[in-house]
């Protein structure tokens, strides 16, 4: 039941944004975040979206996964 | 999707694996995964048997569905049989057993369950319905919180006098705490939630880090975050150190969402509650406010939750508490199944034994 996901904000209309979630359309309130704008990436939570997610820093997440698979690789 | 697919690559997962392998000591590290979504992630990937010997993972009480007393199911079943009165509750609470039944066995003779997504659909049905009262079971750790008190402030704006919340919200630190004192469980990490982070902000975690000396990771979901966070705990370990990292920096902040914070803290208040299986843990709960007392279920309609003691023969609490593995219950995968559960623990896709039953691993 504590299933949040990643999704991406279609429009904004004051306190709800839609968003896709799983192929489907749905409206979800944004009064937890401030400014949110079309093509956020933001967390999902029970009709909620719960944060904003950072580009910048899912891409140092990855960053150090290459990094770890340059030295630790398999073959 | 970037956030989602490229955390799930098989090439890092095995580089991972590779190095936390290679870090790992003599004894296999004693870790605890908090969170019900990490539990079943892990049985998902395998990560248990992959890591077997380097770590031993234990599941924690993360899944609110099974710390919710049986009392509270008693209630919220009061409830629904008062005149007038309809529920609407989160679909997973619905085949937790309370003391003689559930919300499903109900619904079968009549009662008025209502499934729902969100806590606004709830007030959604209140004000299409002003005829009949929906009482909504708020139940859910922060993550949920912020959604339930969400719901309570829009039935206020709109002044809805049919809505009301059973409210069973609690906080996951203090229970964190409870365990980390326990002799018993013998936690030497702690992989925090992702989103419970996202809400209370990874700080959250220091006092636990300085005061039991038990280093703690906040990771995200994905097999690779959960990964990464053992592998972070692990080499912690090795230095000696008893830190607080978040290996989900894209989705949890060290501050938390203080927007969100701020409607808890105008909603709820802090109160003792009772966990299922793991006793009252002081200030660990979050009942509602007195401002909005009338959307306080218990109060409004008289139907009090009552703590109760334990299931007979369900071992849930020391499954919940890491002190001991499902198939060490006598009735796993036997008397209790995901289809007739015994305990909690069985009920919820989130729960312990649902998990462990059905990713074919009673022990670790
Ligand atoms: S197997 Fe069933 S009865 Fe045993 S601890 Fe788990 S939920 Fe409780």
């Amino acid at each position: 039941m504590c299933l949040a996901i990643p999704a991406k904000i279609l429009s904004v209309d004051g306190d709800t944004a839609v968003i896709e979630l799983g192929g489907m359309r749905r409206e979800v309130s944004v009064i937890l975040l401030d400014n949110v704008s079309v093509g956020d990436w933001v967390i999902v939570h029970a009709g909620f979206a719960i944060e904003r997610l950072s580009e910048e820093d899912a891409e140092q997440t990855l960053a150090l996964f290459r990094e770890i698979m340059d030295t630790n690789a398999v073959h | 999707m970037r956030f989602i697919d490229d955390f799930r690559d098989p090439a890092a997962a095995r580089a991972l694996v590779g190095r936390i392998l290679k870090d790992a000591g003599d004894a296999p590290m004693r870790l605890m995964e908090v969170c019900g979504t990490h539990t079943v992630a892990i049985g998902r990937a395998g990560i248990r048997n992959l890591l077997s010997g380097a770590v031993t993972l234990v599941s924690g009480p993360g899944c609110p569905v099974c710390v919710t007393p049986d009392g509270y199911i008693d209630a919220a079943i009061a409830l629904g049989r008062m005149p007038g009165v309809r529920l609407a509750s989160f679909g997973d609470m619905l085949r937790v057993p309370g003391r003689s039944s559930s919300l499903e066995k109900e619904r079968g003779k009549g009662l008025d369950v209502r499934v729902v997504y969100s806590p606004m659909d709830a007030v959604a049905m209140a004000a299409a319905a002003p005829e009949r009262e929906t009482v909504f079971l708020g139940v859910g750790f922060e993550t949920t919180a912020p959604a339930v008190a969400g719901a309570i402030r829009a039935a206020s704006e709109r002044g809805l006098e049919n809505f009301s919340v059973l409210s069973s919200v609690r906080t996951i630190p203090g229970a964190m705490a409870v365990l980390a004192e326990d002799p018993d469980v013998r936690i030497e990490g702690f992989l925090c939630p992702a989103h419970v982070s996202t809400v209370i902000g990874t700080d959250a975690y220091l006092p636990l880090a300085s005061t039991y000396r038990i280093p703690c990771v906040v990771a995200g979901f994905e097999p690779l975050d959960i990964l990464l966070g053992i592998s972070m705990l692990l080499r912690q370990k090795k230095e000696g150190a008893a830190r607080v990292e978040n290996e989900y920096s894209r989705g949890a902040t060290p501050a938390g969402n203080r927007k969100a914070q701020a409607l808890l803290r105008e909603v709820f208040s802090p109160c003792d509650t009772g966990w299922r299986g793991i006793g009252v843990i002081p200030g660990s709960g979050l009942r509602i406010a007195d401002r909005y007392a009338a959307f306080d279920a218990e109060k409004k309609h008289g139907v009090p939750v009552v703590f109760t003691a334990e299931t007979k023969g369900c071992r849930c609490g020391d499954v919940l508490k890491g002190k001991i593995f499902p198939a060490e219950c006598p009735l796993f995968g036997k008397a209790c199944v995901p289809e007739e559960p015994v305990g909690p623990c069985m009920v919820s896709g989130e729960g312990t034994c649902a998990a462990y039953y059905k990713y074919g691993s009673g022990s670790r």
